[in-house]
């Protein structure tokens, strides 16, 4: 089950374990919306390691406005990064104050 | 003439250090074909297979996704079943197709490492790798852009995909104005690998770089 539909507002959550992690260190903390769900893959962070990947993990493209990711962006704040991120690297949030 | 003159001595491939990783992947192989998982013959043939990818396979669905609409919907819903149907092999690995439109311009990175649609279109150039091409594109895309010779204007959105997990990206790139009546083969000429990526459009028609030679097509 999936916990996240198309168009939650989400955040990443800013932590900084060590190991093979495949959520950037730049977006983490950042608020986003999830712009589409592609499936559910084996967990690439136990699979480096030799161990099967389980739970499996639903895998989101979220959306980030560049403006927000980066406080010092130059283009227009219409501008937008997406980044594809497993489900425990994800918590709810509310609307983008 | 300088009697003389002496370019200095290119170091060869040995004469780097031998990394730690490239020690390990030496080891794994030897001890796969030890274990008779595969041979070299066979070792040999994968490569070269993946060496002669290029962007042509990318560059034909292109081709196609603009002259049929309905492939170009079928080709967005699933690119590696849109590939079987030009007899094409997109690989298992996901892929999806990032449509360039007047409102946005889509770009690839890869910012963890150099993950890319190997199988459409071929290896990644060196700069797609490097450190600068994947820490700049997420943080100033225009200007990056722009050092490519790419002005997107201030209206188009620039969308930014940073392939950190299990798909990969292809950008489907704007079919470019003046190019009505050109058969598939020739728009194919017309798509290269920095479009598929993002990094540029589609070769404009009034350009002199020798594409043009199947203008009678018109």
């Amino acid at each position: 089950m999936s916990r996240f539909v198309l168009g939650d507002t989400v955040q990443v959550r800013q932590a900084y374990p060590p190991g093979h992690l495949r959520t950037p260190t730049f977006i983490r903390g950042k608020r986003g919306v999830v712009e589409a769900s592609p499936g559910i893959f084996a967990n690439p962070e136990e699979l480096a390691y030799g161990r099967p990947g389980t739970p499996k993990q639903p895998l989101y493209r979220v959306r980030f406005l560049q403006s927000e990711v980066w406080s010092d962006y130059t283009g227009p704040t219409s501008d937008t990064i997406m980044v594809d991120i497993y489900e425990h690297w994800l918590i709810p949030d509310g609307p983008p104050s | 003439m300088t009697k003389h003159h002496r370019h200095p001595n290119q170091p060869d491939i040995e004469d780097t250090p031998f990394t730690r990783f490239q020690v390990m992947t030496e080891a794994l192989i030897e001890l796969l074909m030890e274990k008779k998982v595969f041979s070299a013959k066979e070792f040999r043939i994968q490569l070269e297979k993946m060496d002669a990818k290029s962007p042509a396979d990318g560059a034909k669905m292109v081709a196609r996704a603009w002259i049929d609409p309905e492939y170009k919907i079928r080709m967005i819903a699933d690119v590696n079943l849109a590939a079987q149907e030009l007899s094409l092999d997109a690989g298992h690995i996901p892929i999806q197709v990032l449509e360039n439109t007047p409102e946005i311009h889509n770009v690839i990175v890869c910012t963890l490492c150099s993950c890319y649609p190997r199988m459409l279109i071929g290896l990644p150039p060196d700069w797609y790798k490097s450190r600068a091409y994947r820490s700049r594109t997420v943080r100033e895309p225009r200007i990056v852009l722009a050092e490519f010779g790419t002005e997107i204007p201030n209206d188009v959105e620039v969308r930014v995909h940073d392939a950190t997990a299990d798909l990969r990206y292809m950008v489907l790139p704007m079919r470019p104005p003046g190019t009505e009546g050109l058969s598939e083969d020739t728009l194919a000429t017309l798509v290269t690998r920095d479009s598929l990526i993002g990094v540029s459009l589609a070769m404009p028609l009034d350009l002199d770089n020798g594409q043009l030679e199947n203008k009678e097509e018109i």
